[in-house]
């Protein structure tokens, strides 16, 4: 490799790109070894966490074992359990916090902790097996998970709150939502922006996962939501359109925060981004699995070439 | 019987003075649920969430979660009926020390079906991590904040607000999961609820004269409902068990004794006052009580079968115990819904 390449792929952009396509990598080696996984969300989001992770937010280390333990219990008798927030370090007043909305992006935040050194790959490998906190749709025991949010629409609620008690103490930090587009079905996401609106909580900067498709089909045909700038606009909000796989893009929207106005940025995405095998089984991608010999050996292929050893020695 | 007004707006302004962790959000029924005192008092505490109740019970768990307090104060139907999913796992779940008042308990309203949380209980035992609490004088409302706030955990109270009876000496605080023993004895055990006990009251004082020995025992703490008087007061009664309760008859006081009762295996006859698995409707309360069965009368009834003794009590037997706690009507006319 020359220095000059070396230099490259030093810069954030470069970090955020190739954990981006680990997540992908991640997510997909976990489809196959598993029969069947929530792909598509981590393909879309991929370039959205990787660039929150590496370039937006203002974290601490992790508080968490990197390999996380058994689950200890559920909340109840005077015992909190919720531990998944360790993840992205102390919840002290100048670091930001990261809020997840659609749990069923589970395994895309766990690639992205593995990604950005924050768990064990051993972490993922728990995915979905009995006794372990790397829950198929995560709760507050789950790695980067600070809320229990997947039933829809509560999570940003719940930012508001914590919003407002930032506000009321007069902490710096900022509190990040991250949001899938089908939420914005939900009453309770516009009862959420109006009140974040109302409050004038500009410490609320959400990044909505805009890809256009939900379980039965594209949104569009399921339940419209266009026009979601416009909605927002109406509702108090700052709206922002970006294109969810360009992390300048990302990054910068942060730029266009407005005094007193929560900040929605909206990341219109590809559900098959980086895995074009896909592109066919459009808009039913909401759970992906690999039916056929040939569908898993195109698969195992495509997952070969994706590997970090292959894309060195392309490099080379 | 004393009356007493407004106990709740003026309690939680005192009460609330040096907590500066318990703030106060409103559903947009600041002045019918009490609370214009608490805003006028602290206007940096309260907040205004408007008439979104998902968002409120969210936005409580995530203020909560920051180590404040919230205290929402809306009608009972619009703390469980409509945002019940995001009581669940925006506050039950996680256990985070939210405080639910929910006013206008069963058929206290002239409101009608929107208004009267007739179910609540019933829905909200099913809920873990919940802790349910029932208000039924003055001093129960006056001293229900302490253990409230003692609760590590969520916490829905049925409240009363208006114009309520002192039925309890006002040094006699309510107590977490201890019944207070109004009477005692061993032909009947009574156990009642908010409204009913006072109306239950009513009924026993005509009862002792007539010569019955009843344990009634008015109930607060309806989750977790573990307090040893209730097996101990059912174990030694002769005739049977009454429960009462201003709710239906499904999922509330009386199932909760059931379950109580079929645990030890105590096998003795159970009758259950209340809603009869029906919704009510839109008028006074003195009207809904005698209409539904939730009266003095109903357990007069329920005694005698129970005992097999035609008592010869009659309404206006009870006319005079009634007319001492009865509200005036102005003071009814004014509560906003």
């Amino acid at each position: 490799m020359h220095a000059a390449e070396i230099e490259q792929d030093t810069t954030w952009q470069n970090v955020a790109k190739t954990r981006a396509q680990g997540i992908r990598r991640r997510t997909l080696a976990l489809t196959l070894e598993r029969n069947g996984c929530y792909l598509s969300q981590a393909l879309s989001s991929a370039e959205i966490l990787a660039t929150l992770y590496t370039q937006v937010l203002n974290l601490g280390e992790s508080l968490a074992p990197a390999v996380p333990p058994p689950l200890k219990g559920v909340p109840g008798h005077g015992v909190h359990f919720g531990e998944g927030a360790n993840y992205n370090g102390a919840r002290t007043a100048s670091y930001d916090r990261f809020l997840i909305s659609p749990a069923h992006y589970a395994v895309a935040i766990y690639a992205a902790l593995v990604e950005t050194g924050r768990m064990d790959p051993a972490g993922l490998e728990q995915f979905n097996t009995d006794g372990s906190t790397v829950e198929m749709i995560g709760a507050e025991h789950s790695p980067g998970f600070e809320l229990t949010t997947g039933s829809f629409g509560q999570a940003v609620s719940q930012a508001g709150g914590i919003a407002l008690a930032r506000k009321v103490r007069g902490e710096p930090g900022r509190v990040f939502v991250f949001m899938s587009d089908g939420e914005l079905e939900e009453g309770q996401t516009w009862e959420a922006v109006q009140a974040l609106a109302f409050y004038e909580l500009d410490n609320v900067i959400v990044y909505v996962d805009v890809n256009g498709q939900q379980v039965d089909g594209l949104t569009k045909d399921v339940m419209n939501i266009e026009p979601i700038d416009a909605r927002l606009t109406g509702f108090g909000a700052t709206a922002l359109k970006v294109d969810g796989h360009d992390v300048d893009a990302l990054a910068n929207a942060i730029n266009h925060k407005e005094t007193g106005k929560p900040l929605f940025v909206l990341c219109y995405t590809n559900p098959a981004e980086g895995i074009p095998m896909l592109e066919a089984r459009k808009p039913h991608l909401h759970f992906v699995r690999f039916k056929t010999d040939a569908e898993l050996a195109e698969a195992e292929a495509f997952l070969a070439s994706m590997n970090p050893a292959s894309m060195n020695q392309k490099g080379a | 019987m004393e009356r007493c007004s407004r106990v709740h707006a003026r309690n939680l302004v005192r009460w609330a003075k040096d907590k500066p962790e318990v703030i106060v959000f409103s559903g947009d029924l600041t002045g019918s649920v009490e609370i214009t005192e608490f805003r006028d008092a602290y206007p940096d505490r309260f907040f205004s969430l408007g008439m979104a109740e998902q968002n409120m019970l969210s936005w409580a768990g995530g203020m909560a979660r920051e180590g404040f307090t919230p205290f929402l104060h809306t009608f009972a139907v619009f703390l469980y009926r409509r945002p019940y999913d995001q009581l669940a796992m925006s506050v039950a779940y996680p256990n985070l020390p939210v405080r639910l008042f929910g006013f206008l308990p069963g058929i206290t309203t002239p409101g009608g079906v929107t208004h009267q949380a007739i179910e609540d209980i019933s829905v909200l035992r099913g809920l873990p991590n919940l802790t349910i609490f029932e208000v039924g004088d003055a001093t129960d409302v006056e001293t229900m904040l302490d253990v409230v706030q003692g609760v590590n955990g969520p916490v829905y109270v049925r409240m009363l607000r208006g114009d309520i009876p002192r039925l309890f000496p006002q040094d006699a605080p309510l107590v977490f999961n201890r019944a207070r023993v109004l009477s005692e004895g061993t032909d009947i055990t009574l156990l009642s609820t908010g409204i009913c006990t006072e109306e239950a009251m009513r009924a026993t004082q005509v009862l002792r004269e007539k010569g019955l020995s009843i344990q009634h025992l008015h109930v607060s703490t309806l989750k977790p409902f573990t307090d040893p008087q209730v097996i101990e007061s059912v174990r030694k009664t002769r005739y049977g068990v009454i429960t009462m309760e201003n709710h239906t008859v499904i999922g509330g006081l009386g199932t909760a004794v059931a379950e109580v009762m079929a645990e030890n295996a105590v096998g003795k006859t159970l009758r259950r006052i209340g809603l009869k698995d029906m919704f009510a409707h839109g008028s006074s309360k003195q009207y809904l009580m005698k209409k539904y069965g939730l009266d003095a009368m109903a357990l007069i009834y329920d005694i005698e079968d129970l005992t097999g003794k035609n008592l010869g009590i009659s309404e206006d037997d009870l006319a005079a115990v009634r007319l001492e706690t009865q509200s005036s009507i102005g003071a009814s006319q004014l509560e906003a819904l």
